[in-house]
């Protein structure tokens, strides 16, 4: 077996990065640390429950683990989150329990959107986390009317529109930021650049240098930030949640990561991807690099890290447990909510 | 009462409905300091301020997916399409997003976005300013499909429209958007979905239409009564929810179907017509039931009389259905 890869290190003192983490900021970094073994725990385990037939589709966000927990920390209850492909973590760092979510996974009668989505779709609105749909782009604009609205009411808060590389050459990436900047709109576009888009590595995606690069063509600020890094993560999303609160412009946030998975439970990556991508994305696995930072500054145990694991591996268990146990939605889940009242009967039923 | 135009009656019902509701807002290309390229819009910029009459850039994507985005937080989004022609961009947006939010979040988000477009032909717009593609539409679980023929459904199909929880697709018939008037009640009468308008009625054959067709159904009407043929008119108003019932009515009182419309024949919104009528009025039927209907190619320029259905083609076919038996 390989040795385990050299992971980049995090170019931080602790007091360097204390400065950018907010008032408390060792409990920042262990909150953050927890989501992360969390997500990871959960991937690792979905990814397994789907080989054995037990969920029918899993797309595990490994590797994003640093935008996602930041994001979900660093927004605020009245923000909004138009998600892409990989965010739902946010939801969960943002206050949806894990077991509804791992409902929603097993799209069982529990499921919020009672099993009328793929898994990895969830829709909590208790946390302004709005329903995803699995074609690429169209929450970008959708963010840009959650921003109007905002606007319109005077509430001093910001939508949070999520999207990867892909995405940005989606018909809705052009419309949103240019609807957004033209209005002046609360709208914060998050890219999560993990430089595939299923088989498309982000070179044959774009003949722009960075995806960031792209902000300016509609008059925005766009900034790359290493997307593997939690403290870099924290740093870029509060400033701009701040600014943008304060009633700046909106701005575009590209996170450069790895996608360290296949893109989902569907897909074979050895057919594209070269031999020595895992490798490279092992070495930027934001969750090794908070965590050997962390150790060397004294933040993380064995002790610490045994109690994270372990708690991670019981909500799980009992997350997973709980569903199983759950029967498939009613039969009447199918013809309820295509209106507000049915309309007429629906043929067939 | 006044007497207004159909494109006054839209505007009337929009400035209405925005004094009732601050949360109500329109926005789409031109709408704002032009007040909308047939007026629909006029005045309300002036009336209501930039924050609720948008000037939005030239993307429909865009227009339609910030409204589903206005929606969900809680406005209430009026979006215009300049001419139903130019829809597709948004076209996503409609079928993959707006018709399936309340769906697939398990009710937790409702879209009720409403989206104008002036539709169909008989302007001399061609190809692209002329086209009656109301059946996309009706295909897609989640979407209400409305075209109003009157002033006074204009407005009062528009309130119901604003007012409903469901998104609503909201088809003007441009055509006669200025050709046609008629009283409209003031203030907030809705016009209920789900119920068709019987136009006049009559024993031998029932004429089925919508939009700008009713002008041209009612005068081949009148044209059959002078051959003795006793037509019956319905106008459709909402096509989802349709009003099975009063179609079903009609057709067990004359036997006789003619449906008519501007788009296309097939897969047009007659071919669902006809098949409801085949499956629950068969036995009523003396006839086989008729189509006029638009061409099955695209929309022409110089020949659009020769595309559109006339009186003369709405009568040779009732008489037809007639003749029959």
């Amino acid at each position: 077996m390989a040795g385990t890869p050299a992971v980049a290190p995090l170019p931080y003192t602790r007091a360097q990065a204390f400065n950018v983490l907010g008032p408390k900021p060792e409990e920042t970094l262990r909150t953050a640390y927890r989501w992360m073994i969390r997500a990871r725990t959960l991937d690792a385990r979905m990814l397994a429950l789907q080989r054995q037939g037990r969920v029918g589709f899993y797309g595990a966000a490994t590797g994003q683990e640093a935008v996602n927990v930041a994001a979900g920390l660093a927004s605020r209850p009245e923000d909004w989150v138009l998600p892409g492909l990989r965010e739902q973590l946010v939801a969960l760092v943002r206050g949806h329990p894990l077991d509804r979510y791992v409902h929603h996974l097993f799209a069982d009668a529990q499921d919020p959107a009672l099993g009328r989505n793929m898994p990895c779709h969830p829709t909590a609105r208790e946390v302004h986390y709005v329903s995803m749909s699995s074609v690429i782009g169209t929450q970008i604009s959708h963010a840009v009317g959650v921003g109007r609205g905002m606007r319109n009411r005077r509430e001093a808060a910001v939508a949070l529109a999520f999207f990867g590389d892909g995405a940005t050459s989606s018909n809705d990436f052009h419309a949103g930021l240019n609807l957004a900047a033209v209005g002046r709109l609360p709208v914060l576009f998050v890219c999560t650049n993990n430089q595939w888009a299923i088989s498309v590595p982000v070179e044959r995606q774009t003949a722009a240098r960075t995806l960031a690069a792209k902000a300016a063509a509609y008059g925005l600020a766009g900034t790359r930030v290493d997307g593997t890094d939690l403290v870099a993560c924290w740093a870029a999303l509060s400033g701009a949640l701040e600014r943008l609160r304060r009633g700046g412009a909106p701005e575009m946030l590209e996170f450069l990561l790895y996608r360290m998975t296949a893109h989902s439970s569907s897909d074979d990556p050895t057919r594209y991807q070269p031999a020595d991508w895992a490798a490279r994305a092992l070495a930027h696995d934001p969750l090794a690099r908070l965590a050997q930072w962390m150790r060397r500054e004294g933040l993380l145990d064995d002790a610490f890290q045994t109690e994270v694991q372990s708690e991670a591996d019981e909500a799980v268990r009992a997350a997973i447990r709980a569903a199983e146990a759950t029967p498939a939605p009613p039969e009447a889940a199918l013809t309820e909510d295509v209106f507000a009242r049915p309309a007429s009967p629906i043929p067939g039923r | 009462m006044s007497e207004l135009t159909l494109v006054q009656a839209v505007n009337r019902g929009l400035a209405e409905a925005m004094r009732a509701d601050p949360d109500v807002l329109v926005l789409g290309e031109d709408v704002g300091v032009n007040g909308g390229v047939f007026r629909a819009t006029d005045g309300l910029l002036k009336e209501f301020g930039a924050d609720r009459v948008l000037d939005t850039p030239l993307s429909e994507t865009g227009i339609v997916g910030s409204a589903i985005g206005m929606a969900l937080y809680g406005l209430k989004p009026v979006a215009e399409i300049q001419f139903l022609d130019f829809i597709y961009p948004a076209f996503d947006q409609i079928v993959s997003e707006l018709a399936k939010m309340r769906y697939r979040s398990g009710g937790q988000y409702p879209c009720h976005v409403v989206v104008r477009a002036p539709y169909g032909g008989g302007i001399k717009g061609g190809l692209y300013h002329s086209q009656s593609t109301e059946a996309y539409f009706c295909h897609t679980a989640g979407l209400k499909v409305v075209v109003p023929s009157t002033p006074a459904d204009a407005k009062g199909l528009l309130l119901s429209a604003i007012a409903d929880e469901d998104p609503v697709i909201f088809l003007e018939p441009k055509r006669i958007y200025r050709s046609v008037t008629g009283e409209v009640p003031e203030g907030a009468t809705r016009v209920p979905f789900g119920q068709a308008r019987s136009v006049r009625s009559g024993t031998d054959v029932s004429l089925f239409a919508y939009g700008a067709m009713i002008p041209v159904v009612t005068e081949a009407a009148t044209a059959l009564e002078a051959e003795g043929i006793s037509a019956e008119v319905l106008d459709l108003r909402t096509l989802v929810p349709l009003d099975e019932e009063a179609v079903l009515r009609s057709v067990g009182r004359t036997g006789r179907a003619v449906v008519v419309h501007e788009a296309a024949r097939f897969c047009g919104f007659g071919a669902e017509l006809s098949a409801l009528l085949a499956e629950k009025a068969f036995y009523s039927l003396k006839a086989p039931i008729a189509r006029v209907t638009g061409y099955d190619t695209p929309f022409p320029y110089a020949l659009e009389n020769v595309y559109l259905p006339s009186v003369e083609r709405v009568v040779a076919a009732a008489r037809e259905t007639v003749r029959a038996s």
